[in-house]
């Protein structure tokens, strides 16, 4: 059934549409309409599920790696701050093996306070050993919550899964989205059955101390299941555009990149603004194109390699900073494409911090300006855009 | 006098990792006698933390989820809530944490869990420290003890600030049954275990858990203190069920002396600290007699 619906609610839908089994949430600015809508969808019998108020976002997590070892589907959501105090209960959940789901509404640190959209939250959480998903729009925010959960529950992943929606921008706007039928996402995801989980009668021991003789093993097995992860993602995918007709484009979307001089490398809604700038600098006969990081985790290093082998210039767009270091995105796009036999120009623009906007006119510019870099070379490798009392070159 | 028979069945192996003496294995022991092989344990790191044995051993004969330091109530949420949407029946999910564990790091959760009347017993052994970490003061260590944090020396002495009292905070949730057990009378231990197990609602037992390491004492002792501690009122046994306080066990009221003297973290204190600290534990003592009498 085809709706209109802010990307929060299409949250909701998809966890609503994989028969989540318990949800523990906790309310933060903008993640708030998804813990409403499910609450919503459990008290009107709509979805058969134990919704748990918890005190905190720890907790949130806590009580859904407590439910998913007894064997229940779970689901939460949150945003930045609450995505930060989870961060210890990530590491649990990856750790554990929990195919637990969640949404993380994108949004700026504090302090100063912000309730915007950036990636700081995000990408602050790449070591947590959860998988993570950048969308571009509400309706594959939907589509992707339904996909990870059949990629993480798959034996040879086991692992959490974080979809990613950029606050307000996808959040709180409305597009027009496709709610496929609850018939056809059952015939697609099959129900959780975990190969172990705690119960009675089974005297078993989850998360035992272990010795350094036997803990590498398990950080082993974790990173095997995270490499399992990028193939899963693929197959899954193809599964999903035969069964609903969608599709996303894998680990790293590539748009218009066929024949490119020049490539942004981006990720979340930024995307579609970029989609519309290339094919206006396209229709002028600039070569340009778009390859949009779908998965930050497991990242696409094959993808970009393909891909930096191809192109003269690679501008990696960075909503988010790694102080001391780069943009995050960056500094993984530069050490997929070291081993390329020829190296594209490459530069980082870090933008749109705090939820400004990134505008038509800016992409723009970063195009022109990585065009000339891709021939020159870049003078400085980190550029920060339109900040004010620097040089007032993108608007 | 009734008797309570203690359940032969044992659920704790031979084969853990607890300290010679150590008041938690009891505790644990007690425990599960009291409640029976449909148990589901979560535990957040403390001494029982390690206490089961390196993976894959495990001296428990239920089921064990370890959680994070801070997460026992939520853990207790997540259970309950799974094994609810799974129609599982007739399963005892119990937090099992210490006192670190809980009246510091993990107070909010399990203030969380109480509030949302999560059905569950949660266990406090109390052995008075960070134990596990080496001594360290918690808000559970009472006035007057030496630890690690508190170390005695020429300018502070010993731990100057009250024992938080956890049940108070426990009655001011307004859950159906609290208790307080102690491993030198485990008739009364696994009679309070099996009237909190018939309960629904978020059920609390406070345990006091003596650690001959950390109370510097021998460990043939831990059983002996354990009664010390309920004779002189330093631990009352008592029960609050629907917001009512009843005392079971009144103790014989020896002087405190009596239990400082048999514990090295408190040989620092001088005659007139002791006196104050007599002091503070007879005024509980009567503020929890006129609770009783009162029927509050």
């Amino acid at each position: 059934m085809r709706m209109v619906m802010t990307g929060n609610y299409a949250s909701a839908y998809g966890a609503k549409l994989s028969r989540a089994e318990v949800i523990a949430a906790y309310p933060i600015t903008p993640q708030t309409s998804i813990v409403e809508k499910l609450a919503e969808f459990v008290t009107m019998g709509e979805l058969k599920a134990k919704f748990i108020p918890v005190e905190s976002e720890h907790s949130a997590m806590a009580a859904c790696i407590a439910a998913q070892t007894a064997g229940a589907r779970t689901y939460t959501a949150t945003s930045s701050h609450g995505l930060t105090l989870m961060h210890e209960v990530l590491m649990w959940a990856s750790g554990a093996r929990l195919p637990i789901v969640m949404t993380n509404v994108s949004r700026a640190m504090a302090p100063p306070w912000s309730v915007w959209v950036d990636h700081m939250d995000s990408i602050a959480q790449r070591d947590t050993g959860w998988l993570e998903f950048f969308c571009q729009s509400n309706q594959e925010v939907l589509d992707t919550i339904i996909m990870a959960y059949k990629i993480c529950e798959s034996s040879g992943v086991m692992l959490p899964a974080m979809v990613i929606e950029d606050a307000f921008i996808l959040s709180h706007t409305e597009e027009p989205v496709d709610v496929p039928s609850q018939e056809l996402v059952d015939s697609f995801l099959p129900a959780y059955t975990p190969e172990y989980k705690i119960e009675v009668g089974k005297a078993m021991g989850f998360g035992s101390l272990v010795r350094p003789d036997q803990y590498m093993e398990f950080r082993y097995k974790d990173m095997l299941a995270m490499r399992e992860a990028h193939d899963r993602i693929l197959r899954v995918e193809q599964e999903f555009k035969h069964v609903f007709g969608r599709e996303y484009g894998g680990l790293l979307e590539r748009y218009r990149c066929e024949d490119a001089e020049v490539v942004l490398v981006a990720a979340g809604s930024v995307a579609a603004t970029t989609k519309d700038v290339v094919d206006a600098m396209r229709a002028r006969g600039v070569r340009v194109g778009l390859a949009r990081i779908r998965a930050f985790r497991p990242f696409p290093h094959a993808e970009v390699r393909s891909l930096a082998s191809k192109v003269e210039g690679i501008a990696v767009l960075d909503r988010s900073y790694t102080f001391g270091a780069a943009g995050a995105m960056y500094t993984e796009v530069k050490a997929s494409a070291y081993s390329c036999p020829k190296r594209p120009v490459m530069k980082n623009y870090i933008a749109g911090l705090g939820g400004r906007d990134i505008t038509p006119k800016i992409l723009e510019k970063i195009f022109e300006d990585m065009l000339v870099v891709a021939k020159r070379g870049a003078e400085d490798e980190v550029e920060w855009v339109d900040v004010m009392g620097l040089p007032r070159r993108w608007k | 006098m009734t008797k309570t028979t203690i359940p032969q069945e044992e659920f704790v192996f031979p084969g853990g990792t607890g300290c010679p003496g150590c008041g938690a294995n009891l505790v644990m022991r007690y425990l599960l006698k009291g409640l029976g092989e449909r148990t589901i344990l979560s535990i957040p790191a403390c001494c029982w933390a390690v206490m089961p044995g390196y993976w894959p051993s495990n001296c428990l004969k239920v089921p064990l989820l370890y959680t994070a330091f801070e997460a026992t109530g939520a853990a207790m949420s997540g259970l309950r809530a799974a094994l609810d949407v799974k129609g599982v029946k007739d399963v005892t999910v119990v937090g099992f944490a210490g006192d670190g564990g809980t009246v510091d790091i993990g107070l909010q959760a399990m203030s969380g869990a109480a509030e949302r009347l999560t059905d569950g017993i949660y266990v406090m052994y109390d052995n008075e420290a960070y134990m596990n970490t080496g001594i360290q003061r918690s808000g559970g260590t009472p006035w007057g003890a030496w630890t690690t944090t508190t170390p005695v020396g020429q300018t502070h002495g010993f731990k100057h600030e009250s024992k938080k009292d956890i049940m108070a905070i426990m009655q001011a949730h307004r859950i159906p049954y609290a208790a307080t057990v102690s491993p030198a009378f485990p008739e009364d231990f696994i009679k309070k275990v099996q009237k909190a197990k018939a309960i629904s609602g978020f059920r609390f037992l406070h345990a006091l858990s003596p650690c001959p390491p950390g109370w510097r004492m021998n460990p043939s002792m831990s059983v002996e203190v354990a009664r010390l501690a309920v004779d002189t009122r330093v631990f009352p046994l008592y029960e609050i069920e629907d917001g009512k306080v009843r005392i079971t066990r009144k103790g014989k009221g020896l002087p405190l002396t009596e239990y400082l003297k048999v514990q090295g973290r408190f040989q620092h204190l001088t005659e007139s600290e002791i006196l104050e600290m007599q002091k503070g534990i007879d005024d509980i003592w009567i503020r929890l007699l006129l609770k009783e009498s009162s029927g509050t």
